[in-house]
């Protein structure tokens, strides 16, 4: 009977062309703004490393102002309890030396710009991260030509480089260019690996920039920065009133601006390292470096979003007023349905005659509202891609892939999400006016047709 | 055979409560052609309503084809109404959306017939009602007597016991009309049970019994005299 109901349900919207389209349009309106808020939603809200929360760990602790938490200045009481994202760069070389993580990474976002070592093509003002080896191992970053540099890499420090995908193709072509070289600033460096296309969303590893930040275009060896003096490009917030003349003097001064991770296998390897980063602390403190209490913290990634508040009430608001909205769409379709299965309660009154059960019935008109829930659903997405098209062209950097650009397109997930919003939705519409019709009494019908 | 007895049917409103039918009882034996008459809302609708089953009475019981049907679930109603019964309405009723091949096919469609056998019972009953030249026409296409024959052979495609016609004739010429009823006799000396509403005294008097509705009651009076159902055979057979 599936295939009948579907094929008088074609026939019936030719018979109302106007008001299936209203109905159409009305659940695919609301279905395609729920898409675009979703998006944005799971886009800000997932924790891409959420198969690493039990082992990956942001290292923090309080080293700010004694008279002020660090969020106090930032007019967001309700963080007032934490420590400042990033640390010194005396801490986080500090903390980096203990051998208690399988894994650690120390970072930061120096100024910088790329060109090729043979003068030709323009340069490229990027994003270059001053990292260690173990980021690439930590975060997951997929290798298309070559691989991460050594430990003799970051001690030296060498000059090595690994380029993001973009990059390759903007500097080769996209060949692999693993042991050619390439102008960072003003010295070469060699690459020794190629990330594959990665985009990690929300960008966990460094926040201070925005959740959707844009990927790395390249990486260098940590020590770099010092070495070749590179100012940071990220956030640098200082408290303390000091003089800072040179770049020397800023390295050792209390502006917090680098970020340390470290992976951590098991219960003891946390709570030794926890031990470690607090004995720390407390030397500081007899050095009388440090005024306020003990707050240190190994921060999982899942925490970490929410206390760098990367889904925002906003959002979750935005969210809320799109399923509102959608309400609205179905209610509106509430009363088209009842509208146009009534205009057929004649012909309803004769199948009922005929020996149309209310089961038939309902099932007959539920799946004619399934048929349109399924239209509303093409439409939604394809008014959904449209909106998120609009969020790029609003918030991207046109000259930049990455970021926003990234969630201009509908996936599998949305696709997904849409069909069983628009079946619920469907559901939800076409339940009542379907068994309102099947129970009307069908003699009454059958005169007046 | 279809029996009625002490069947009582209200239609209540906020304000009034107007009894349709009272104390009504009747028998129909099995290839009888009844025909109902009686003044305007005297309740001979009603009562083919509640034969139909396609209304629920107070009071009485009602028995159809042996089987008690007066407290029976909507879905054995249906079932019921799908197997037993067939129906024609004075304005046809045909769905306008679909061809006449379909408009036959549908209450075939509610029993879960193969479909190669909806097929031969489709053809067979438009064959019947010489409308099978016109199988892929629409309703509009057709004339109100053409129209009619399709709505009868969309009756008596199911093979249904009993055939309940609602002033068959009302909205045709009397040449169609004439048509429609000989079609009606024709299908029920085949077996059928016929059961029809009329005002028209020409339609009444060609039934092989005449049963009369005054206020929701049978009426001992006999406006119209029926012919004995053999003088009815014999005609149709010399005409």
């Amino acid at each position: 009977m599936a295939g009948y109901y579907v094929r008088l349900a074609l026939m019936s919207f030719r018979r109302n062309p106007g008001l299936t389209a209203l109905m159409v349009l009305a659940i695919g309106l609301g279905i395609a703004v729920c898409v675009v808020t979703l998006t944005m939603y799971r886009a800000m809200a997932g924790n891409p490393l959420w198969y690493k929360d039990d082992r990956l760990y942001a290292v923090t602790f309080d080293a700010w102002d004694p008279e002020e938490s660090y969020y106090n200045i930032f007019d967001e009481p309700e963080l007032a309890h934490l420590p400042p994202p990033q640390l010194t760069y005396r801490d986080v070389n500090a903390l980096y030396e203990s051998d208690i993580p399988e894994r650690k990474a120390k970072m930061y976002t120096p100024v910088s710009v790329l060109t090729r070592t043979d003068g030709s093509g323009k340069p490229e003002g990027g994003h270059v991260r001053a990292t260690t080896k173990d980021f690439f191992a930590m975060f997951d970053t997929p290798f298309l030509y070559g691989g991460p540099w050594n430990d003799a890499a970051d001690r030296g420090p060498e000059p090595v480089i690994v380029l993001s995908e973009e990059s390759n193709e903007k500097l080769f072509g996209g060949e692999n260019s693993v042991g050619r070289t390439v102008r960072f600033n003003d010295r070469e460096f060699r690459i020794v690996g190629v990330v594959d296309d990665w985009l990690m969303q929300p960008r966990v590893y460094d926040l201070n920039t925005g959740p959707l930040a844009d990927p790395n275009d390249a990486s260098i060896p940590f020590l770099w920065g010092e070495a070749m003096e590179l100012l940071n490009a990220g956030n640098t917030n200082c408290w303390k009133p000091e003089p800072i003349e040179g770049f020397k003097q800023f390295l050792g001064s209390e502006c917090v601006w680098t970020q340390l991770w470290v992976e951590l296998p098991d219960q003891s390897a946390r709570e030794r390292m926890q031990a470690f980063i607090d004995n720390y602390a407390r030397d500081q403190k007899r050095g009388g470096r440090y005024v306020r209490p003990l707050n240190n913290r190994l921060t999982p990634p899942s925490q970490w979003l929410v206390d760098n508040q990367v889904v925002g009430s906003d959002n979750r608001l935005l969210v809320g007023i799109a399923f509102a909205f959608l309400a609205v769409c179905l209610i509106n379709t509430v009363g088209l349905l009842l509208a146009k299965f009534l205009n057929g309660a004649a012909i309803t009154g004769v199948r009922r005659a005929l020996g149309a059960s209310r089961r038939h019935i309902f099932l007959q008109l539920l799946t004619e509202v399934g048929v349109v829930a399924a239209a509303g659903a093409l439409v939604g997405l394809g008014l959904g891609a449209l909106g998120l098209w609009g969020l790029r062209a609003l918030y991207a950097d046109p000259l930049r892939a990455g970021g926003y650009q990234a969630l201009a397109h509908v996936d599998a997930t949305s696709v997904v999400s849409a069909l069983i919003l628009a079946v619920i939705a469907a559901l939800a519409a076409g339940l009542y006016p379907a068994w309102r019709i099947g129970r009307l009494p069908p003699a009454s019908y059958l005169k007046s047709q | 055979m279809l029996r009625m007895q002490n069947i009582s049917k209200i239609y209540r409103t906020d304000l009034i409560e107007t009894h349709a039918l009272r104390d009504f009882s009747l028998d129909v034996n099995g290839g009888e052609f009844v025909a109902v008459t009686g003044p305007s809302g005297s309740g001979k609708t009603t009562f083919l309503n509640v034969a139909g089953l396609l209304e629920a009475f107070e009071k009485g019981a009602y028995v159809l084809d042996d089987e008690d049907v007066s407290r029976l679930s909507d879905d054995a109603r249906s079932r019921l109404r799908n197997e037993k019964l067939g129906f024609i309405f004075q304005s046809f009723n045909l769905i306008p959306d679909l061809d006449i091949y379909d408009n036959v096919d549908v209450p075939l469609r509610y029993r879960r017939m193969k479909a190669s056998d909806r097929h031969t019972r489709i053809t067979s009953a438009l064959e019947i009602v010489g409308l099978a030249s016109r199988m892929k026409h629409m309703p509009s296409q057709l004339s109100g007597g053409q129209q009619q024959r399709a709505a009868i052979a969309r009756a008596i495609a199911g093979d249904p016991k009993f055939l309940l016609a609602d002033e068959p004739t009302g909205n045709l010429d009397s040449l169609m009309a004439r048509q429609v009823l000989d079609l009606l006799e024709q299908i029920n000396e085949m077996g059928t049970t016929v059961i029809m509403v009329t005002h028209d005294p020409e339609l009444a008097r060609r039934a092989h019994r005449n049963v009369h509705i005054v206020d929701g009651q049978l009426s001992d009076l006999k406006p119209f005299e029926s012919r004995p159902a053999a003088m009815a055979a014999d005609q149709t057979a010399t005409a």
